[in-house]
């Protein structure tokens, strides 16, 4: 059950307050985020979603301390958010694997980092390999693999770091159909696992409705936080039921609602 | 070739076996496992593929030399005879019997010493050239400019700092080699994906160790290509450094043979620096191959 999993009162994990991100592009400001504010709490799952351009994937990378906000404050238990950090697990869409390293050696980056000794290196890689179901591949190299094994690396290695917050930049975007429901099965057993706080970004309604407890709804120009919904459906969630095509309905009416907006408005 | 290579298989595999071949060929088919042809076709294309051309121009080199019935040139044998007598005397009994071995070991150990002394100048620089922007711009342009003047313009120059001698020639040769080297380093690091940054960065890596976990080894295939690159032409421009003033090295034996018109001493001293390059490329492409077995795109 999502509540027993995220009691309404845990602790605040992230916190972003006031938050507007602007670029500059060939002199021309461009509001990425405008006054956005969002806050997490731990060992939740929350699902950002919005089209492209809304920021979504900006407002994680703030999160994910790539990009400093421009005004306001984007903070982790208090403090504020400096540069990236092994507490805070990126998954790129792209996987961002270290070809040069096989699939052990890039879960065991982190912990080597860290200067564990071999022996521990070892230990660990070899219980998240188990755990993405990659052991037979340890001694494979990223070019080897599919997009989905490609994805369980990506994820293992930022587990095996002990991070407590993911962050997921559209992970399964690149999947086929089948691979994506398999990975997210297998991210939910781990959130469920874990004490993780996932933060995924998404622009498919369906696979927001069945992974989030609360799916923030972002819209374009500036980017901005829309609405926020608490999903009350109880886990595991069957994407055929009357309940869920409920759920999904109603987040694509806000989405659409935005897009008639501003389709108007242009 | 490809008619070539059916017709050789037959009699290859009739000596090892009884004398009714054409009769039992069918059977011999059913008999034998069926990867055994497999690995005799990719036998022949692995060993008798490559020699099937230079054996062709042998004959077309006979063949040219026995119908014009030249004095200059002389026919591949002739040239055979040489190089044996350069390599172990007993023929000749001249100058350059047996000595190939001293020629040889000269020019390769200028060969590896400029390239060498050339890879260890130019992989950091072309590292920090990469890396530090500040001093890319400094330095980037004097390399742009250096970079087209022909190596060999640099032999007068080279003659005068060095003196006439071996040391011209392996400046030549350093001079030669950097360029290639440091140009694709600096690429190899420029275009690291700066996701692979962000992806160590929020694992833990920092400063230093990332650009020994990170930068080097994601450019360690332009390197690699620079390298090979540097050293085909380190063995282009030893035999140019060696003509112009020194006495033992395989340039110096080629103006030697143009000197005293020894034409089949001048195909000799060719043929062993063909073959010489050939062989050292083969080893880097080997070392390249081996280190760089994670990236497909990258083996040679």
């Amino acid at each position: 059950m999502s509540d027993a999993n995220t009691p309404r009162r845990a602790v605040s994990i992230l916190k972003v307050a006031g938050a507007s991100k602007v670029y500059d592009l060939n002199g021309q400001p461009i509001h990425a985020l405008k006054d956005v504010n969002l806050d997490v709490r731990k060992g939740e799952f929350v699902c950002l979603i919005g089209a492209s351009g809304c920021g979504k994937s900006t407002l994680l990378r703030i999160l994910g301390g790539f990009e400093p906000v421009s005004t306001g404050r984007a903070d982790m238990y208090g403090r504020p958010i400096t540069g990236p950090d092994s507490e805070r697990g990126m998954v790129f869409q792209d996987y961002g694997l270290f070809p040069w390293l096989t699939v052990r050696q890039n879960i065991a980056f982190g912990p080597k980092q860290r200067g564990l000794p071999e022996a521990k290196l070892k230990e660990i890689a070899d219980h998240y390999l188990n755990m993405v179901g990659l052991t037979k591949f340890a001694g494979h190299f990223p070019g080897q693999l599919s997009g989905g094994m490609k994805q369980r690396v990506a994820i293992a290695r930022v587990l095996a770091n002990d991070c407590e917050v993911l962050l997921m930049d559209e992970p399964f975007g690149a999947l086929d159909a089948l691979t994506r429901e398999v990975l997210q099965q297998e991210l939910l057993d781990i959130w469920q696992n874990t004490k993780l706080t996932i933060i995924f970004v998404t622009h498919a309604v369906e696979e927001a409705v069945l992974l989030a407890d609360r799916v923030v709804v972002m819209s374009a120009g500036p980017g901005r936080i829309e609405r926020e919904f608490h999903v009350p459906l109880a886990r595991p969630r069957a994407i055929t039921s009357p309940e869920f095509n409920q759920v999904r309905q109603e987040v694509t009416d806000m989405l659409s609602s935005h897009l008639t907006h501003i389709a108007r408005a242009a | 070739m490809s008619t070539l290579l059916p017709s050789a298989k037959p009699p290859t595999v009739s000596s090892t076996s009884t004398a009714s071949v054409r009769q039992a060929a069918p059977a011999l088919a059913v008999s034998f496992p069926a990867p055994q042809p497999g690995a005799w076709k990719r036998g022949l294309m692995t060993w008798v593929a490559p020699v099937v051309l230079p054996v062709l121009l042998l004959v077309v080199w006979d063949l040219a030399v026995r119908k014009t019935g030249t004095m200059l040139v002389p026919a591949p044998k002739e040239v055979g005879v040489t190089l044996w007598d350069f390599a172990f005397g007993g023929i000749h009994d001249d100058a350059f019997s047996g000595m190939l071995t001293t020629h040889w070991w000269m020019s390769i150990s200028r060969v590896y010493g400029a390239f060498a002394l050339a890879a260890l100048v130019a992989i950091p620089l072309g590292l920090v050239i990469g890396k530090n922007a500040t001093v890319r711009r400094f330095v980037d342009p004097t390399i742009e400019i250096f970079r087209p003047i022909p190596v060999t313009a640099w032999l007068p120059l080279s003659m005068i700092f060095f003196g006439v001698g071996p040391n011209a020639a392996i400046f030549i040769v350093f001079l030669g080699a950097f360029f290639p080297v440091v140009l694709n380093t600096t690429f190899g690091v420029k275009s690291v994906d700066p996701r692979l940054f962000e992806a160590a960065a929020m694992l833990g890596c920092k400063g230093g160790s990332m650009f020994r976990q990170v930068v080097l080894p994601a450019a360690m295939p332009s390197i690699f290509n620079g390298l090979r690159l540097g050293h085909g032409i380190s063995w282009f421009l030893i035999v140019v450094g060696e003509m112009t003033g020194v006495q033992e090295g395989l340039g110096a034996i080629i103006m030697d043979g143009r000197m005293l018109s020894r034409t089949d001493l001048v195909i000799a001293g060719m043929v062993v620096i063909g073959i010489s390059g050939y062989v050292s490329d083969r080893l880097i492409v080997a070392l390249n191959n081996r280190l760089l077995k994670w990236s497909p795109q990258h083996n040679v």
